[in-house]
């Protein structure tokens, strides 16, 4: 990642996702207590939850967000504990490839939820 | 004296004025505390060992003094850095009672402790005793181009001198009193870890002449820092300012080349 992108660049993709992110757990903390915390966890509410586009969209962009943010904070981690360029490289290109195979079996599953395949 | 003993006029003893104004007189504290020395020889020992001296102080003795007396006296072997003895040449910065320290601007009488032990600071490598190797600050201190940068010259012909205002000198002048002792690189957390980490002083430096309107040298200073192991691995736990014995404030200045970095500061 930061091979090809400026460290600078890539933190501040950190800090907004952050941001953004806090913005939509907030609607979604919202819209369940609208509900009531027992019926909220039902089976066919949830359900219900990911056909509503509008909904299934908060949850992709959350998906997305805390998907970025937590394996850019991972990486720093990472990086701090131990040195050297192969480790490095391995842990910078395994926390970008673990967050796309998140956010792709993530986005897989609110989209099969949403178009009923569930 | 002159001949004859008298003193020459202006240097008479208040008793040979008449008058009966008398010398305070200074009356040793003469309190005794315990100093323990951490001797280490990575080439011939195992582990650290402490020796414990008994040392007699006043509240003016600091703990360079008690440790040369140590030497002096008892053990000759110990191995010690210092040079000015004022807090000017960086060299005896040691961890003191568990704190990153200069020893000789350190008191034992303001330690308020009847054990003062000191030991090599952290985060750098060990050579002897309280002794430890500065070159990777050092190197660091190097990379960051550590001197103004611009084309032209104040002593070219043609050129003035390079003139700057008060404000303009208060936004560095804070960063210019780094002595290179290496207390804030010791105090750092990510230096524990971070093996590669730039540091609060170099970090410190880059702000001092990123921010000096002569320089023209922030876009390459910029670079240097804004890496895997540069100026994003601060947490800003502070500590760094917390020991300056300067008043330099390392954790302001990092924040503030953030801002450059953000895009809120130019």
């Amino acid at each position: 990642m930061s091979s090809i992108m400026r460290e600078s660049h890539i933190m501040k993709i950190h800090y907004l996702t952050a941001l953004v992110a806090v913005g939509f757990v907030i609607i979604h903390i919202m819209v369940r207590v609208t509900q009531g915390f027992s019926n909220s966890l039902e089976f066919e509410s949830v359900i219900a939850n990911y056909k509503s586009i509008p909904y299934a969209v908060v949850l992709e962009a959350m998906l997305i967000l805390i998907s970025v943010h937590g394996f850019n904070g991972l990486r720093i981690i990472l990086l701090e504990i131990k040195q050297g360029r192969v480790y490095e490289n391995a842990v910078t290109y395994g926390c970008l490839a673990a967050m796309i195979i998140l956010i792709a079996y993530g986005s897989r599953t609110i989209i099969m939820a949403s178009m009923g395949m569930v | 004296m002159t001949k004859g003993g008298a003193l020459p006029k202006g240097f008479e003893s208040p008793s040979d004025l008449g008058s009966q104004e008398k010398y305070e007189e200074v009356k040793p504290s003469s309190k005794t505390m315990t100093l323990r020395i951490s001797k280490f020889n990575p080439d011939k020992d195992h582990a650290p060992t402490f020796l414990e001296f008994p040392v007699s102080y006043e509240k003016w003795t600091t703990v360079l003094d008690a440790i040369l007396e140590a030497k002096n006296y008892h053990d000759h072997s110990i191995g010690v850095r210092y040079s000015c003895r004022q807090a000017m040449c960086g060299s005896c910065g040691m961890n003191i009672n568990g704190k990153p320290r200069l020893a000789c601007f350190t008191k034992i009488s303001e330690l308020d402790s009847d054990v003062v032990t000191v030991e090599p600071m952290n985060n750098f490598p060990l050579i002897r005793d309280l002794v430890v190797g500065f070159e990777r600050m050092f190197s660091t201190h190097k990379r960051i181009k550590p001197y103004i940068i611009r084309e032209d010259s104040e002593i070219s012909s043609g050129t003035k001198e390079f003139l700057q205002t008060p404000e303009d000198v208060e936004k560095y002048i804070q960063f210019s009193s780094c002595i290179k002792c290496g207390l804030c690189n010791s105090a750092c957390p990510t230096m524990a870890a971070d093996s590669t980490f730039i540091g609060p002083q170099g970090l410190a430096q880059a702000y001092r002449y990123i921010a000096d309107n002569r320089d023209q040298g922030k876009d390459e200073r910029l670079k240097i820092i804004d890496e895997r192991h540069g100026i994003w691995g601060c947490h800003f736990a502070g500590s760094c300012s917390q020991v300056c014995p300067k008043g330099v404030d390392p954790a302001m200045g990092i924040q503030l080349l953030r801002g450059y970095l953000l895009g809120y500061r130019k």
